[in-house]
């Protein structure tokens, strides 16, 4: 069965976008991923509440809105869009660039809240043990908080790069469904189920969306398992 | 070293207000459950601030309140060893015991790892994983990973507290060792006055938050009205002895002590080692003539110094006997029936079979040297 290289330059697009998009929106996340879920779980601060919601927004407000919102935000005439495009010559509207700030965005949400999780758990005596061994403030959380935190911040990972993959209403809202540009996996099979006779196509890559999402799963268990290993947390 | 401390802390309802200096080998800290010891120790380690006070160790001011002055406890350089042992579960002993010395500049690194692993017994440990280890085997880590960021002062916050007696009995003499073959001074958090006893060259006594008495330690522990009433019966007189002789046949040991010769089993130590040993005041029967045919060994002369009525059931009589002080714990009929007075000429009486591991320690040998 040769289906695979059956595949059209345009299917084949999508998937190697689908994937560039999915890492960078992963990656990119993952500092200011990393630095909410310690305020949130260590800061004492006003509006600590409020940044909580904004930050769970995504998961609970419908798609379209939260790409509509990007949309006016980080357009062309938005003020954010406007502002990165002038200084930075960042442009986010109908690229991929903005594709991944939309699964990014999406799912912030699901990275936060493993990786904060992960934090609570820490034992906070550790890290004060630490500080009475000479260990600045600094040190302390690259050598005691960050190790004994990883497994959360690898299944935040996973869980922001398999949003990613999946992510739709808030991509194709944001910066439409253009081929070789914005058009991932997701909005290529929706596009398939919109002509006659596309049947096929939409299979081939609902196939090629299942493969990566198992590979993810089990590199993430790997990575877990060794982890966990390592900490003998049994 | 000096260890000078003159502290403030409101926690709730509880005011701990602590002053006291002290300049000695092992100062023992010594209170009962709640009475703000480990709340000191925080505060000297930089775990906790007080809100009025000042804090120096050998004249280096680390808390001044007035001078706005809290030195981060990172730059403290001193070691803390908790009851928990608190290794890092991420990486192996020896990684664990490297940590400290890491972040020490190496000018001043005195503590060498050879050297702590060794003084440790843990070199067997070392690639091991901390969540592998026994008790007692995690907390001799913990002291070698304190040990090795060459710590100016070393506080140990009752570091046996959690583990059984075979495992303290385990650990006991490292920190003898510790203490009498490094020039770190010590800071150790107890109360237990068998620990104490075996362990203090100083003892400080808190209770509720205030220093209550302070001072050399076997001039503490005799007051068995300073010691917490769960631990009163522990008190007694501490006397330090050598070894005289070993006598083969009956599988004991002949101390010599200003009071005169004291019979205990047999002690795995050299002629003219130094042994410090407790005399539990219940321990001590009173005589006024030398008793006959009795099964006690050590019967040691001596006069009643003072009589202090404990409670309705009891009293406490202290005896010098020939410059050393033993204490007795009798009942009020016994002292009645007997006709006890400051002056009397008495005999001291002990049983061999008293002097138990928990009451025969390695002696400090500063003292013995002094």
């Amino acid at each position: 069965m040769n289906w695979l290289t059956d595949l059209t330059p345009d299917e084949w697009n999508a998937v190697r976008l689908s994937i560039k998009v999915a890492t960078v929106a992963m990656l990119a996340s993952l500092p200011p991923g990393i630095l909410i879920a310690l305020l949130l779980a260590r800061g004492r601060f006003w509006g600590k509440t409020l940044l909580n919601g904004v930050v769970h927004l995504p998961l609970v407000l419908p798609p379209v809105v939260t790409g509509y919102l990007l949309l006016l935000a980080f357009g062309k005439r938005g003020p954010a869009g406007a502002f990165l495009a002038e200084h930075f010559g960042i442009v986010f509207s109908f690229r991929w660039t903005g594709a991944a700030l939309a699964c990014a965005v999406m799912g912030f949400p699901l990275m936060v809240r493993a990786i904060r999780l992960s934090i609570e758990a820490v034992d906070r005596r550790l890290e004060a043990a630490a500080g009475t061994l000479g260990a600045s403030v600094g040190w302390v959380f690259a050598t005691v908080t960050l190790p004994l935190i990883l497994p959360g911040i690898i299944a935040g990972m996973i869980l922001s790069f398999a949003k990613a993959m999946g992510e739709f209403g808030a991509t194709i809202t944001f910066v439409s469904n253009i081929p070789g540009e914005t058009q991932t996996l997701p909005s290529a099979i929706y596009t398939f189920t919109q002509v006659p006779g596309g049947d096929e196509g939409a299979l081939r890559l609902t196939l090629i969306s299942i493969i990566i999402s198992m590979a993810a799963l089990v590199v993430s268990e790997v990575l877990a398992r060794r982890v966990g290993r390592r900490l003998e947390l049994t | 070293m000096t260890l000078a401390i003159d502290i403030a802390r409101r926690q709730g309802n509880f005011m701990l207000e602590t002053r006291f200096e002290s300049a000695g080998r092992l100062t023992a800290l010594f209170g009962p459950s709640g009475s703000g010891k480990s709340s000191l120790i925080n505060i000297i380690a930089g775990l906790a601030r007080p809100e009025r006070g000042r804090v120096a160790v050998d004249g280096r001011v680390l808390v001044d309140t007035e001078r706005r002055l809290f030195v981060p406890r990172h730059k403290r350089r001193v070691g803390l060893v908790f009851q928990d042992a608190r290794l890092f579960p991420h990486m192996s002993v020896s990684a664990n015991l490297r940590y400290g010395r890491f972040f020490t500049p190496a000018a001043e690194r005195y503590a060498g790892m050879d050297a702590v692993v060794d003084l440790l017994g843990i070199g067997a440990l070392l690639d091991r994983r901390p969540s592998g280890l026994s008790g007692g085997e995690k907390q001799r880590v913990a002291i070698g990973r304190a040990l090795l960021a060459s710590p100016r002062l070393l506080l140990m916050d009752e570091p046996l507290a959690s583990l059984d007696e075979a495992r303290k009995a385990e650990i006991m003499p490292y920190i003898e060792r510790l203490r009498d073959e490094t020039k770190i001074p010590i800071v150790y958090v107890s109360h237990s006055v068998a620990e104490v006893a075996r362990l203090a060259s100083e003892v400080v006594v808190l209770s509720a938050g205030k220093v209550t008495a302070a001072g050399p330690a076997a001039a503490i522990l005799q007051r068995l009205d300073l010691l917490p009433d769960e631990e009163r019966g522990e008190g007694g007189a501490l006397l330090e002895t050598v070894v005289a002789r070993h006598d083969a046949e009956f599988a004991m040991t002949v101390l010599a002590s200003a009071a005169g010769e004291i019979r205990v089993p047999r002690l795995d130590l050299a002629v003219g080692a130094p042994v410090r040993v407790r005399i539990r005041a219940r321990d001590v029967m009173i005589a006024t003539e030398r008793p006959h045919g009795l099964s006690a060994l050590n019967v040691l002369a001596g006069r009643v110094v003072s009589i202090e009525p404990e409670d309705d059931a009891s009293v406490d009589v202290r005896m010098d006997c020939n410059g050393a002080t033993i204490v007795s714990r009798i009942t009020r009929q016994s002292r009645q029936a007997l006709g006890l007075e400051p002056g009397r000429e008495v005999f001291a009486v002990v049983k061999t079979l008293s002097f138990d591991r928990a009451n025969t320690a390695a002696g400090l040998r500063v003292e013995i040297d002094a």
